[in-house]
């Protein structure tokens, strides 16, 4: 007999949920918010997120290959950190800079740390971070969503040469033939003109020729989804929107004229997009229940205090960066609290009474000794 | 806590839902003949190993005993068939290291009828009568754990039991042994808790039994209507409830929680609130053996797995090596993996010379390739995707541990992150998408702790 035996230790059985299963299920669900993207904007958009995504790529098997990182082009992480990108950024983005942004994502946000898991801010908003601080004019420039021949031409700023500036869009946007165009955000519009969007609205993007993203309802669903096979922690979209709207609505009801009601500050902006793909980034969030919790409590106040009180429009992209910084520390103080080990004894749903009528009280009560007590038997 | 459970409500917190397996679950259990050798070891369970009361040559009768003790955390071996002392020497066990045990020569066509041991009255017997008589039984728990059932059952003087638990959730999958003992010895499983109620000084016994197995839980209500009608110990209370079905439910802990809604404070023994947990293959055991006055010569062992021809439960002498359960039950001799014990929480041996003890639950074969999807797949960094925290039935943090398992910071993680109530159920590793070993790594962590407290 030479049949080989072989040896393994337990467990022995393995639940077959791998992490390219995971970031491929988060990349699928992206696909629809793609689509609406592009319906939204044409090929510019289309071209933003393949040049995006495409730099994103190239940079992560760059780094893969060189550095002998963990992770590879094939688990999905970085296509997903390319697609998040491109949502985020202005659909007449020049390329060369979204080109830029998916460089700095993923060799500053990601490989710089170690790759895949090791990453301590959501790579997506580190190159974010890097093209707003870098060219901020252009990701100021919105232009308005549904023009008629978007499928045909480029918004002009999209094809800037590399290293040059992109042509202003606000000429280009004059000369279509339809009215009420604006170039501003939602966002901007309220920040520096004082105008406030209706929630519904905003929470469709289908309304007029606004110049905001994929429709937050559209996200939400997807986010639902992937909550409802557990491929997101459904704790941080719903405690960042949560914190977001109660500070929200405690400001509104203090000065209503002054602050925009609620609805606006949860449906404008990226705090959709934020809450549900990239404050969930599973590496750059706690991993403990409560610590989520808190993290997301955490985006969504300064979310709101950002938009707010400082000179930006947009707060989402730092209160995550923020956030990001502060989870391993919200971390160390929401550790779970182990079976037994919680103050009391504490009783939940109990089929039967642990305390029998026939049993007095006193001898329940009596103390248990530590050690393995050895009555005396004779053997 | 997931959305589900929310709505749902749960038996106990976290946990996981392997896919159950039960190949066996509905083939009765049979008898497995005698093999030409018995090896019965002499450390078969938690304690001091007994000492041989037999000599090599000498001729031995199924059921006689052939070690002895005076050791309260040991108990005695019976002859598991009719034969001759063939040897006293050093053979290999399950755990790795070589261990004394009595070889029996069996002889030819001797009967599997227990020929020692006397039919007692245990009426009118007071509780340590009881415990004495299941000492003298040698029975451990055959839930896998293997501890002398006698010191289970002893109620420390200054605690007070009122409720017997018996474990009837086998939550491990592929293994089917408790299973069918209920539904077939349902009438021993409650003799046997009469017993167990009257050395405990207990009243109330609750059978715990995963609502997978509803024909088991059938059998038993039946059993304990009979019981009723029958007139026995009307004084005790026996009941049976189904708990919904999750993966470590068999942990004593988990069962308490699922059952009365308490957590066994960390450290102590459920005997803190009153109760003894048990397992139902030990009391169905000792409710046959007691009134006979007979020793555990046997046990039912579920041999299954995808390399197994014919599964099934088995009755099987202790002592049996695996090579000869293997070859009866039809396991092809290919590259292949043999487990004692479940999935979940089983011991792989390396060799097939190991013979069955009182404390195996299951033999699991698996073919080379079956289970080789942790090897073939790569290990990435934890991406803290938080399933581990997810399901440590325990509540520890896994991600944190295995992290500081990583960079050999054991000490923290016994004193900040509670590692030593860790049981090592797997949970955490079945469920990693990193692939990560982390009960494993736990294991070592673990040991190099021990080894640190023992300088």
């Amino acid at each position: 007999m030479s049949a080989r035996i072989e040896l393994r230790t337990a467990p022995h059985v393995k639940g077959r949920r791998t992490v390219e299963k995971i970031m491929q299920q988060v990349v699928f669900s992206l696909l629809p918010i793609c689509l609406f993207f592009i319906y939204q904007y044409g090929i510019s958009a289309a071209a933003l997120i393949i040049v995006v995504t495409a730099s994103c790529l190239a940079t992560e098997r760059l780094f893969v290959r060189q550095g002998g990182q963990a992770g590879d082009v094939s688990d999905w992480s970085a296509t997903i950190t390319g697609i998040l990108l491109a949502l985020s950024l202005p659909p007449g983005f020049p390329l060369w800079m979204g080109a830029v942004a998916g460089i700095v994502a993923i060799a500053i946000g990601k490989s710089l740390f170690g790759g895949i898991g090791r990453n301590v801010f959501n790579p997506a908003l580190v190159g974010r971070a890097f093209v707003q601080a870098a060219f901020p004019t252009a990701i100021a420039s919105y232009t308005p969503s549904f023009l008629p021949g978007r499928f045909s031409e480029f918004i002009p700023s999209s094809l800037a040469l590399p290293f040059m500036q992109p042509a202003s869009t606000e000429a280009w946007v004059k000369a279509m033939p339809i009215d009420a165009l604006t170039s501003a955000t939602p966002l901007a519009k309220w920040k520096f003109d004082g105008i406030v969007a209706g929630a519904d609205e905003l929470l469709t993007s289908l309304a007029g020729h606004m110049a905001v993203g994929p429709s937050p309802l559209l996200i939400l669903i997807c986010g639902a989804y992937l909550a409802s096979r557990r491929y997101l922690d459904w704790r941080i979209p719903v405690s960042i929107l949560g914190a977001a709207g109660i500070t929200a609505l405690a400001l509104y009801g203090f000065d209503p004229v002054r602050y925009p009601n609620p609805f606006f500050m949860l449906l404008s902006g990226g705090l959709v997009l934020g809450a549900v793909y990239m404050a969930t980034d599973m590496a750059t969030s706690p991993v403990t229940p409560k610590g989520m919790w808190v993290y997301g409590a955490l985006i969504g106040v300064l979310t709101v205090v950002i938009r707010y009180y400082s000179g930006l429009p947009e707060g989402v992209m730092y209160a995550i960066l923020i956030a990001n910084a502060a989870s391993p520390l919200i971390e160390k103080i929401t550790q779970p609290t182990p079976f037994g080990r919680g103050r009391g004894g504490r009783v939940r749903r109990a089929t039967y009474p642990l305390h029998p009528s026939y049993i007095s009280r006193e001898e329940d009560g009596a103390s248990a000794p530590k050690k393995l007590f050895k009555p005396k038997v004779k053997s | 806590m997931k959305i589900s459970s929310f709505f749902r409500g749960e038996a106990f917190q976290r946990g996981i839902h392997p896919p159950s397996q039960k190949l066996t679950a509905n083939t009765p259990i049979r008898r497995l003949p005698f093999a030409p050798r018995l090896v019965v070891p002499l450390s078969q369970h938690i304690g001091k190993p007994p000492r041989a009361i037999v000599r090599v040559g000498q001729e031995v009768v199924r059921g006689q005993p052939i070690a002895r003790t005076d050791d309260w955390l040991s108990i005695p071996h019976h002859a598991p068939a009719s034969g001759i002392v063939e040897a006293i020497e050093l053979r290999p066990s399950a755990r790795g290291p070589w261990a004394t045990a009595i070889v029996i020569r069996v002889h030819p066509g001797s009967s599997q009828e227990d020929l020692w041991g006397e039919a007692r009255d245990l009426s009118a017997a007071s509780g340590q009568d009881i415990l004495q008589a299941i000492w003298d039984t040698g029975m451990v728990g055959l839930g896998g754990a293997a501890f002398p059932t006698h010191a289970k059952l002893s109620v420390p003087k200054q605690a007070k039991a009122h409720t017997l638990v018996v474990n009837g959730c086998e939550c491990e999958p592929y293994l089917t042994c408790d299973h069918r003992v209920m539904v077939e010895e349902a009438d021993h499983l409650i003799t046997g808790i009469h017993f167990a109620l009257r050395a405990t000084g207990a009243l109330r016994a609750i059978i715990g039994v995963e609502d997978n197995k509803p024909e088991a839980i059938d059998m038993i209500d039946a059993a304990i209507a009979r019981n009723k009608a029958s007139g026995r110990h009307p004084e005790h209370e026996i009941f049976v409830e189904a708990v919904p079905t999750k993966y470590p439910q068999g942990s004593e802990k988990m069962l308490l929680m699922a059952l009365f809604g308490v957590e066994v404070p960390a450290g102590a023994l459920p005997i803190s609130l009153g109760m003894v947990v048990n397992n139902v293959g030990t009391l169905a055991a000792l409710g046959r053996l007691l009134p006979l006055g007979q020793g555990l010569t046997e046990r039912v062992v579920t041999v299954t797995g995808p390399g197994v021809a014919r599964p099934g439960d088995y009755r099987v002498p202790l002592g049996t090596p695996l090579k000869f359960i293997l070859d009866y039950a039809g396991a092809p001799a290919e590259s292949r993996q043999v487990i004692l014990g479940g999935p979940m929480m089983g011991q792989s041996i390396p060799t097939l010379d190991i013979p069955i003890t009182k404390g195996v639950s299951g033999v699991l074969v698996f073919r080379g390739d079956d289970i080789s999807f942790r090897e073939r797949h790569r290990i990435y960094p934890c991406i803290k995707c938080g399933e581990c925290v997810e399901s440590c039935p325990m509540g520890l943090n896994p991600s944190q541990l295995g992290m500081l398992a990583g960079k050999r910071d054991y000490e923290l993680m016994g004193e900040q992150y509670h590692l030593g109530d860790c049981f090592e159920c797997g949970c955490c590793t079945y469920v990693c998408p990193s692939n990560i070993p982390l009960v494993q790594q736990f294991r070592i962590a673990k040991q190099m702790l021990r080894e640190r407290a023992a300088k």
